[in-house]
């Protein structure tokens, strides 16, 4: 037992550090560096779907039923895995339309309908108070397991007055309206909080795995001995099997469960503050999408042995299971982890209170008092000054009373159930959203009176099935009807309704109530026509991903004045808020004063759509048109702008693709001046390269010719030496003229081709035959390596081939030592193509100079030691070899020989080759 | 292209997902052996439920620019 004062002391420390991370997160949200900003964050702040049902309950329920508590948690899984579709593309709904709620969302969506607005915030109250009641009632019951000494009843409740329940939800309200109502904001943001309830779900983490782990390894020997004992309990045994003893596995009421957590887990008010109207942005939805799965793992690993653990210590019907984590640390005499695993529990209740009063206390304001207080002569459209004070009162009234109201319920029917049951009935209720909500994402021809229809048959069947017999199981309410059904039918028993049986309660509650309102929501959308402002923001919604902020169509006309709407804008947002708001806009359009803002439509819709975020849609709507004088639109008037709108995104895509094209050009343009300027420094470079190599040979037939001219006497053996040289050179220069024509055709292009299937092995065998005398009166030996087998042709020039092959062995044999000079030639096959090598074991050529090798007239080595050539040879083999869409290189290094290497592809067709022609040309 | 896949492999993982947790694969593993101590119920839920933490993880955090 600990004493009350320490428990209530840690309490209030608990909320202290709670305010200051809050302050810390709305102090750097001021300062523009949000500490939220970030996927992890994004991901804890979900976690506040793990509320104090989680944190207490579910080891109750996984105590009575094994691992029937699991669903509440797979449900959740599998709607994150379609987060990245369905939860992104209602962020960006919301975020562009400025909703803030869920009844935000349905009304807008539905021709920013405030019938809906309110019935939709209507349902979420009523659905909510059962859950809010849960938070009260583990807290209460906790504080009071705390503060009892074990064994002992738990004291009786006390009157009203002397409740302390009581005292706990009046602070969470108060705590609640610093932390959510102090100012006004048009996305209705609130960082510190976000801050606040990702610090909580670290919290209530810790203490929960803490307290798991002390049971575990602190009063059990670890997992092994835990289930051991457990199995050897012929009444455990059950708990850890999929059936139940003697009953069947309630399949039904898995899958139940499973979508009933699948829909809360995006539709609870809760979840979708935090999930949608504070997410920063939405692509940290990818890593959330799989963290939050993950913390709802971590968090649910140690419930079963807890719940085995409680039930193995105390024996089972002995203590309340619910309270296991805060009984089992004190039997054991840890009062401390006891109080700390108390502080976690009071994160998980008071993140899920904050949260949804705050998300509640909005939808309430806007869409239920505000509607009705701006008909009115005061506060209407004629009326003036400044109502941002008037809706914080309002936000800050209805948190008080929606915890009021959970209180209400807890001293109704709290007593009766266990956490879970209670819990259940709430997600029933906020499971009737889905329709509406979904089918408004996904399907245009959802309109008003279909989610009207659905919702009221929805919950009007859910109130029937499932909160009036939570009513009547307390006693407030006579059982009578419960066994003979209303007005004594039988066949209108709540919980057999129409006589349908075999199901309990939860499944048979859900199954009508969805059934009714889907059914309801496809016949009466299908035979009814929507209006033209539904019919606008169908369109707007389901294609949202299609529009961009430029081209958005404006479903408005008429004629407004801008001091008007500056005035209205004031009203609501303040003054300040109301300048930033229209200084923005003006320099969006690029004007230096708001004065000349343009009175039209765009501004319509955009003071609409900021006062949509202080007020909801539907009184933004209807204050907006008080204001202005509007036409009423037709369906006619609304595909007439969607086509507008479409033309002009058709019209500024075809300009980006024009201006785009035109980029394109400029830069081929650019890229092909380029080459041209380099090719003309290469033609010049090339022209003094060939007079170059021209004149060396020319100068000395000339020197020659010259000295047997003047020369008559010279012996005929000299005349004869110097003959040949001449012819020599003669030969060389013819050689050189061919090859510079040769280059140049190819180059061009103008060289012929002569294309056949071509066996790569003999034209290699041929070259090699035809130099090998060369080689021989050289001393030099030359050895071919091979296939034995047959390889596939290649469709190649052979002749050009050849040239290539005999171009290799012959620039081979000049760089090869005089003595021992060995040249060998390798050929590989592949699939892809053939690979032929030629390797010399000459003094190699460095790294450096390895690509100029291929450049024209070009040689390695020092000047003095060239040997004799044109320096045409290997370019024009490259050129010939890359020609047929192969690529020639040279592996070499200094003092370890050169091998020059071509792979020729083998192409699947000619086709394949006039491409690369075509390419190369 | 590759934009469309994420989503249809979304898609899929949910698909498979429900089916793994309902019936009848579920009845698999109503088994009266243990894993390690643990018996193969719970451990098989549980061992399910990270499997798909972790094809999520993947899928989401694979760049697929």
């Amino acid at each position: 037992m600990i004493s009350s004062s320490l428990v209530i002391a840690a309490s209030f420390l608990y909320v202290l550090i709670l305010f200051a991370v809050a302050w810390f997160g709305d102090k750097r949200a001021a300062e523009g560096r949000s500490i939220i900003a970030s996927p992890w964050v994004y991901a804890l702040s979900m976690a506040v779907y793990c509320t104090a049902w989680t944190y207490f309950g579910s080891v109750g329920r996984a105590a009575n039923t094994g691992l029937w508590f699991l669903p509440i948690y797979l449900g959740p899984m599998l709607a994150m895995i379609l987060a990245w579709l369905v939860l992104r593309k209602m962020i960006r709904i919301a975020k562009t339309y400025r909703i803030t709620s869920i009844a935000d969302f349905i009304a807008s969506r539905y021709g920013k309908s405030r019938t809906l607005a309110s019935l939709v915030t209507l349902i979420t109250v009523v659905g909510i108070v059962p859950y809010i009641a849960l938070q009260l009632k583990a807290i209460s019951s906790g504080y009071a397991m705390l503060t009892t000494p074990l064994g002992q009843p738990r004291p009786e409740m006390g009157l009203w007055l002397g409740d302390s329940t009581l005292y706990i939800a009046l602070a969470l309200a108060g705590f609640t309206i610093i932390f959510g109502t102090r100012h006004l904001d048009t996305t209705e943001r609130h960082e510190g909080m976000v801050a606040a309830i990702a610090f909580e779900s670290i919290v209530k983490l810790v203490a929960f795995l803490a307290v798991g782990i002390f049971v575990v390894y602190g009063v059990f020997n670890g997992m092994g001995d835990l289930f051991a004992q457990a199995l050897a309990d012929e009444k455990l045994k059950p708990l850890l099997l999929l059936g139940q003893g003697e009953y069947d596995f309630a399949y039904p009421q898995w899958f139940a469960l499973i979508l009933l957590a699948m829909l809360s887990v995006i539709f609870l008010p809760r979840q979708f503050q935090v999930m949608v109207v504070e997410n920063v942005d939405e692509r940290h939805l990818k890593r959330a999408s799989w963290v939050f799965p993950l913390y709802l793992l971590l968090i649910n690993i140690f419930v079963l042995p807890i719940a085995i653990g409680g039930l193995l210590f105390f024996g089972q019907g002995q203590a309340d299971p619910d309270y296991f984590v805060l009984s089992l640390p004190l039997a054991h005499g840890y009062e401390w982890l006891a109080l700390f695993v108390f502080v976690g529990g009071l994160s998980a209740a008071t993140g899920m209170v904050i949260v949804e009063a705050i998300a509640v206390s909005t939808m309430v304001c806007n869409d239920l008092v505000m509607p009705f207080l701006l008909r009115t002569e005061r506060f209407g459209s004629r009326a003036s000054g400044d109502l941002t004070g008037l809706l914080l009162m309002i936000r800050r009234v209805a948190i008080l009373g929606i915890l009021l109201l959970g209180y209400l319920y807890f001293r109704m029917a709290g007593e009766a159930y266990a956490l879970v049951s209670i819990g259940l009935i709430s997600f029933a209720a906020v499971a009737q959203f889905a329709p509406a909500m979904l089918g408004g994402m996904y399907w245009k021809v959802g309109n008003r009176q279909g989610a009207l229809v659905g919702l009221i048959l929805g919950f009007a069947l859910w109130i029937y099935t499932l909160l009036l017999p939570s009513l009547v199981k307390s006693g407030w309410i006579d059982s009578g009807f419960m066994h003979e059904g209303l007005f004594g039918l039988v066949w209108l028993r709540p919980e057999q309704l129409f006589g349908l049986e075999g199901l309990d309660n939860l499944t048979h509650a859900l199954f009508w109530s969805l059934f009714a309102n889907i059914s309801a929501y496809v016949l009466v959308s299908l035979w009814t026509r929507p209006e033209a402002r539904e019919a606008s923001q169908a369109l707007l919604f389901v294609d949202v991903f299609e529009r961009t902020a430029s081209t958005h169509p404006v479903f408005w006309q008429g004629r407004a004045k801008l001091a008007d709407l500056r005035n209205l804008t004031e009203r609501f947002l303040g003054l300040d808020k109301a300048e930033r708001v229209f200084t923005d806009y003006a320099r969006r359009l690029g004007l230096s004063q708001t004065k000349d803002i343009p009175a039209n439509a765009q501004l319509v819709q955009y003071v609409e759509t900021q006062l949509a975020g202080a007020i909801g849609t539907g009184s933004a709507r209807m204050m907006v048109a008080s204001v202005v004088e509007e036409e009423q639109l037709d369906l006619d008037d609304v595909m007439r702008i969607l086509e507008e709108a479409s033309q002009l995104r058709a019209y500024s895509k075809a300009l980006e693709e024009k201006s785009l094209s035109l980029e394109k050009a400029t830069r081929e343009l650019r890229a092909a001046n380029e080459q041209l300027k380099s090719l003309d420094k290469l033609k010049d470079d090339f022209m003094s390269s060939v007079t170059h190599e021209l004149r060396t040979p020319l100068t000395s037939i000339r020197a020659f010719t010259e000295m047997m001219l003047d020369d008559d006497e010279m012996e005929a053996e000299q005349r004869r030496q110097f003959l040949e040289i001449v012819v020599g050179e003669a030969e060389r220069l013819g050689r050189l003229v061919n090859q510079v024509l040769d280059m140049a055709k190819i180059e061009a292009g103008h060289a012929e081709w002569h294309n056949s299937d071509v066996d790569i092995q003999a034209v290699v065998r041929q070259a090699v035959n035809s130099i090998s005398g060369t080689y021989l009166e050289n001393g030099l030996s030359l050895n071919l390596y091979d296939s034995h087998e047959v390889i596939a042709p290649i469709r190649a020039d052979p002749d050009r081939l050849m040239q290539v092959m005999l171009n290799l062995l012959s620039n081979a044999a000049k760089f090869v030592p005089h003595s021992g000079g060995k040249v060998d030639v390798y050929i590989t096959d592949a699939v892809d193509g053939v690979t032929v090598a030629v390797q010399d074991n000459g003094k190699g050529i460095a790294k450096h100079e390895q690509e100029q090798v291929f450049e024209k007239f070009r040689q390695a080595g020092e000047f003095s030691d060239r040997p004799q050539g044109t320096g045409l040879g290997l370019p024009i083999s490259r050129q010939i070899v890359e020609h047929f869409g192969g690529r020639m290189w040279l592996d070499s290094e200094l003092g370890a020989g050169a091998r020059f290497s071509f792979f020729l592809p083998r192409l699947k067709d000619t086709q394949e080759l006039a491409l690369i022609e075509e390419e190369r040309a | 292209m590759l934009r469309g896949m994420t989503s249809a492999r979304l898609v899929a993982l949910f698909t498979f997902g429900c089916a793994l947790l309902n019936f009848p694969l579920l009845a698999l593993w109503d088994k009266d052996i243990t894993i390690l101590g643990i018996p193969l119920f719970p451990a098989a839920l549980f061992m399910i439920w990270a499997g798909m933490i972790a094809v999520l993880a993947w899928l989401m955090e694979t760049d697929e620019r």
